[in-house]
Order: structure tokens, then C-alpha cells, then sequence
């Protein structure tokens, strides 16, 4: 039964995701050792992000695996998040143009 | 019941089961037990708290009217005779990376009943962890020393202080409980409490390998935090 079913991945996938975590680790690090700026730094930070929280959800917590009525529980909630970032990023505009305004003009 | 029912078009895979799973009137996840769908919803609040620090975080830089520091500068190292940028965390980084190997290194291991192996990597694992939180301690003394407050701070935006404190704080807790359960659980399979179902002292459930993965789940997530804390406090 599903109570006692267990997850037995070969070896070699954990290995191959450790490996690539540095491998990314070591890009997004680069991208301030070289000091790159603006959109190309932003782009690179956030892919490697994203990528390297992809590999972890998905072989070492074993998201891949699980069936789809789990993993989009989890996946599918913090989408809201990006509407909050958007409501949070209008209205940080609308507070710094107002403290420019008001406090420095 | 006719010979149809008994096996259920739930157990078909992608968006078909999903709603297959959801309707059967039964448990909703099937290929999870109890603990670990619990750990998970667990898990999801702790996604929706991080979040919004890290929202919080950028609402609070982006409408600071001071310069926010230059966090590559801040973070940076005086070693071989030269400041590398970063250094620290990003030795911080790969540590917790390292820990979240052994940490699942050890479920397989764990579920393949090698008690000795098991042990090995979860006491690895929390060795990684106190060693983050040891640099972490490191770092927060340093940036105290030079004048960082939560209220204050003389590299520039005041805000800076605020988020770092919190934000580096609550995932440094994390860690630090983190690495308290890692030890207990090294306990537990040393004296083959796993291997023998024995019951647990405070919730008399019988201990199963399965407990490890579910302690992995909670260890994941705190490495999960740190790449995007890495990503979008220290790097952006």
C-alpha cells in the first residue's frame, strides 16, 4: 500500500543534481566576481534561481515522483505570490515617488 | 462492488489523476502517508512566510530613498591579499548545497535499511548545518561591529539593516532546528528504533525509514530558501 511506499532512486541522479547545484551555484557567484550589471545579472541570477530550486524540488524532495493531486498543491499556491509582488511593486513606486516628493524636493 | 471499481481510474497519472485522486473519497494523496503530506502543507505555509519577507524585503529597497548598500562590497572578505566579493556566503552556500546531498544520500540510504551509512550522512548533514550556522553567527558580528542595526546602518538605506536581521535570522532558525532534529533522528537509527518500529516518546507512532524522508523534506526546503534569499538579497 501507499503508506509503506518508499523512494528508491539510483545513486547516480542524486550525484548528477548535486553536481549541477554547484555548477549553477558557482554561475550565479560568477555573475558578481565579474561584475556584471542590470538586465544581463538580474536575467542570469534569477534562471540560475530557478533552475537550481527546480533540481531540488523536484529529484531531491522527490517531486517528480509524487503523483500530480501532491505536487501541484504545492506548486500551484505560491503563484499568488506573483500577484502580490505586483501589488507590492506598484505600491513601493507610489511610496518612493512621494518620498522624493515630499521629503527631498 | 463489481470487478471495475476495484481498481480506480485514480491511479492514472498527470491531470486525469489529479481529479481521479481528489474525487475518490478517500485520501486525496495517494502516493504520500499522513506525515509527509503534512510535512508539506507545512512546508507551504513556510513558502508563503518566506515570500513574503522576501516581498517585504522589495517593497522596502525599492522605495528606500537612501542608496541601498552595495551588497558585494558589505559581504566581501580581505583574503589573499585582495577583497573577494562574497566570500562568506558563497562558502555558505555551497556547505548547505553539500548538506542537502548527504541529507538525501541518507533517505535512499535509510530506505535500503543501512543503518551504519544512514547515520554516517545524517550526522554529516547536521555537521554541514552547524557549520552554516556557526558562519552565519560569524557574519551577523561582523556586520553588528561595524554598526548594523535592524534601526540603523551606516552603509546607507536604514531598511537594509531591518531585512538582513530578519530575513537571515528566521532561516538561520530554521537551520538551527533543523540541525537539533537531524541529531535526534541519528539517535533513533544508531539505536535501530527505525529498524524496529519502535514507538516514538511523544506521539507513540511507529518509527519508519519513511521518517527520514520526511525530516529531508524539511532540510530541502531550508537549502530551497537560502537560493533564493542567496539570489535576491545577496546577489541582486
Amino acid at each position: 500500500m501507499s503508506e509503506h511506499e518508499t523512494q528508491q532512486h539510483p545513486l547516480g541522479v542524486y550525484f548528477w543534481v548535486w553536481g549541477w547545484l554547484f555548477v549553477l551555484s558557482v554561475g550565479s557567484y560568477l555573475t558578481d566576481v565579474i561584475s556584471m550589471h542590470d538586465y544581463l545579472r538580474w536575467t542570469l541570477i534569477t534562471l540560475f534561481m530557478l533552475v537550481k530550486a527546480g533540481l531540488i524540488m523536484a529529484v531531491f524532495m522527490h517531486l517528480v515522483w509524487e503523483r500530480f493531486s501532491l505536487t501541484i498543491v504545492i506548486i500551484a499556491p505560491p503563484a499568488v505570490l506573483l500577484v502580490a509582488l505586483a501589488i507590492f511593486a506598484i505600491e513601493s513606486r507610489y511610496t518612493i515617488s512621494s518620498r522624493i516628493q515630499h521629503f527631498l524636493g | 462492488m463489481n470487478e471495475s471499481s476495484a481498481t480506480p481510474r485514480s491511479m492514472d497519472s498527470g491531470l486525469r489523476g489529479m481529479v481521479g485522486d481528489w474525487s475518490s473519497d478517500q485520501r486525496a494523496f495517494k502516493s504520500a502517508g499522513w506525515d509527509k503530506s503534512m510535512m508539506w502543507l507545512f512546508l507551504l505555509s513556510d513558502i508563503f512566510i518566506f515570500g513574503i519577507f522576501l516581498l517585504g524585503y522589495m517593497a522596502a529597497r525599492t522605495s528606500a530613498v537612501e542608496p541601498w548598500p552595495d551588497t558585494s562590497s558589505v559581504f566581501a572578505m580581505h583574503m589573499f591579499g585582495r577583497e573577494v566579493p562574497l566570500l562568506l556566503i558563497a562558502i555558505m552556500t555551497f556547505i548547505l548545497i553539500s548538506s542537502s546531498g548527504t541529507m538525501a544520500l541518507a533517505v535512499k540510504y535509510g530506505y535500503e535499511k543501512n543503518r551504519r551509512m544512514t547515520a554516517i550522512l545524517l550526522i554529516s548533514t547536521a555537521l554541514l548545518g552547524a557549520t552554516f550556522v556557526g558562519m552565519q553567527a560569524f557574519e551577523w558580528t561582523k556586520l553588528i561591529l561595524e554598526g548594523v542595526r535592524p534601526w540603523a546602518n551606516p552603509f546607507g538605506a536604514e531598511q537594509f539593516g531591518a531585512t538582513f536581521f530578519m530575513i537571515t535570522g528566521f532561516h538561520g532558525t530554521h537551520v538551527t532546528i533543523g540541525v537539533i532534529f537531524l541529531l535526534i533522528m541519528t539517535g533513533k537509527v544508531l539505536r535501530g528504533s527505525l529498524e524496529y518500529e519502535r514507538p516514538g516518546f511523544m506521539t507513540k507512532r511507529r518509527s519508519r525509514y519513511g521518517m527520514i524522508e520526511v525530516m529531508g523534506l524539511y532540510w530541502h526546503f531550508v537549502d530551497l530558501v537560502w537560493v533564493f534569499i542567496f539570489a535576491f538579497f545577496y546577489l541582486w
